[in-house]
């Protein structure tokens, strides 16, 4: 059974999201995500100070196994990305809730939040894969 | 209970305790990963690893007709293999020249061979060795009693150690490649499917787990097919059903090297039909290079001068720190080839299929 932390939102397709206060919340994917796509090579992210809407691709991480695309959960604009993922993607897999994190996002509309899962509802949405 | 549809190796249990992911792989439940594919490949690499190979079909061929019959049946010719151990690599082809299999055969005797081939093609080369059989004087003997490690690396030579005695160790370590050789209940062979060198090692059953873990304890790390697939693949070396299958030929498969067409009196199941093919002319399998961002995948789209391919199999390649790819294309080929990914056309470098060899790039 994956990991999945209870302070965090997430998203069905598998990113979470997290509070840093002032609107600013930062994105990753969960561990069951980077399990299913075994060991990243390459992680492409966003154009810092694009503005993107909820559920546009910004970004894909590129693992042994498949190019998968990665949503914005929310709409925003992007703050700053995970500059150590260029040398080190493995940091995906290795700490997707910490070291791992892709991008910071400032959000549009703070009620977007209300949409994305809890963790338990998360947690049971993988169970029935 | 639940009912298990899927067939283990006996090496299942251990697998589960070094703490592999099980995949279904062709009806067999094998290790992909024991936590990461990439530090499993550097492994092998650098140092040294080893593969539950067991779901691989390991047949003997015996009888007063067994040398005729393989000559008969196979590509390359066991007239070839002189020595006892010998081994060679062959393509097993229908009367369309099309490739049933790609396999390994030992020398034993002229009454006395081994075929290793592989495990998602077992049914239809079972048939098909009796099929060919016909008026030849052979037995042909599954031996589902033996399980299989390959042990491959840099550090392979030092780590079998563990196995064997002393003079058994020196025995191994005078050890041409491709050629295998009986001590006591162990079968070692100097093959491989990752271009290091190393051992394919044939065990009974009831001792294959003590191997096992004795492998292990000496520090040999467990590898599972997501590794060897990337191996393979900078090796240069074709994986059955991707990079060629029955409506494939072997000289558009890169192996031609392995069909023996002299003698040119010896007239081996498809042999007409590649004649045909050589002269009409086939397609090629060549080896591409994209050194930015991104990963060649299997399925993709080929532009090459002569026309449109299609990559047979590609991956990220952990030694190289880009992505490689083998593509069967039409001829005429060029020095550069177009390849169709996320809908835009990237231009990649066109090679020869062969990446790496013994930890290092092939230039």
């Amino acid at each position: 059974m994956s990991n999945v932390p209870n302070e965090l939102k997430y998203a069905s397709s598998h990113e979470w999201i997290r509070s840093e206060g002032d609107g600013v919340y930062t994105v990753g994917i969960s561990e069951h995500a980077q399990e299913l796509l075994g060991d990243m090579v390459f992680v492409e992210l966003p154009e810092v100070g694009d503005n993107v809407a909820a559920g546009d691709d910004v970004a894909v991480a590129e693992s042994v196994k498949a190019a998968s695309d990665i949503y914005a959960p929310i709409a925003g604009e992007i703050l700053s990305v995970n500059e150590e993922l260029e040398d080190s993607p493995e940091l995906v897999n290795s700490d997707p809730y910490g070291d791992g994190w892709l991008f910071k996002i400032k959000a549009d509309d703070e009620s977007e939040l209300e949409s994305l899962l809890d963790a338990e509802s998360y947690a049971a949405s993988i169970e029935e894969e | 209970m639940a009912l298990t549809a899927t067939k283990r190796t006996p090496l299942y249990p251990n697998h589960l305790a070094a703490g592999a992911k099980m995949v279904d792989f062709h009806g067999w439940d094998m290790p992909l990963n024991y936590g990461s594919q990439i530090e499993e490949h550097h492994a092998v690499r650098r140092d040294v690893g080893m593969f539950d190979v067991s779901h691989m079909t390991i047949v003997d061929v015996t009888g007063r007709d067994a040398k005729p019959y393989l000559r008969h049946l196979l590509a390359n010719d066991v007239a070839k293999l002189q020595t006892p151990g010998k081994a060679l690599y062959s393509a097993m082809l229908n009367n369309d020249g099309g490739v049933i299999d790609d396999l390994i055969v030992y020398f034993f005797n002229e009454d006395s061979y081994r075929l290793v081939v592989n495990s998602a093609t077992r049914d239809k080369d079972m048939a098909w060795l009796e099929t060919q059989s016909g008026e030849f004087d052979v037995a042909i003997t599954e031996r589902t009693e033996f399980a299989m490690i390959a042990v491959q690396g840099p550090a392979a030579k030092e780590k079998v150690a563990v196995l064997m005695n002393a003079e058994q160790h020196a025995q191994v370590s005078e050890l041409k490649p491709f050629v295998g050789i009986q001590l006591d209940d162990l079968f070692v062979a100097t093959t491989g499917y990752t271009g290091e060198a190393g051992y394919e090692i044939i065990i009974p059953n009831d001792t294959v787990g003590a191997v096992w873990d004795k492998l292990i304890a000496a520090g040999v790390k467990p590898c599972g097919l997501g590794a060897r697939d990337t191996l393979r693949l900078e090796a240069g070396m074709n994986l059955y059903g991707q990079d060629m299958d029955e409506t494939v030929s072997p000289l558009a498969a890169n192996m031609a090297w392995s069909v023996a067409f002299e003698p040119s009196d010896r007239d081996f199941v498809g042999r007409a039909a590649l004649e045909a093919q050589k002269a009409a002319g086939t397609e090629k399998l060549v080896g591409l290079v994209m050194e930015e961002k991104g990963v060649l995948r299997g399925g993709l789209k080929v532009i090459v001068e002569g026309g449109e391919g299609v990559i047979t199999s590609g991956t990220f390649s952990p030694t190289l720190g880009y992505s490689v790819a083998m593509a069967r294309v039409p001829q005429p080929v060029g020095e550069t080839a177009q390849v169709e990914m996320r809908k835009k056309l990237v231009t990649v470098k066109v090679v020869k299929p062969s990446f790496v060899r013994n930890g290092k790039a092939v230039s």
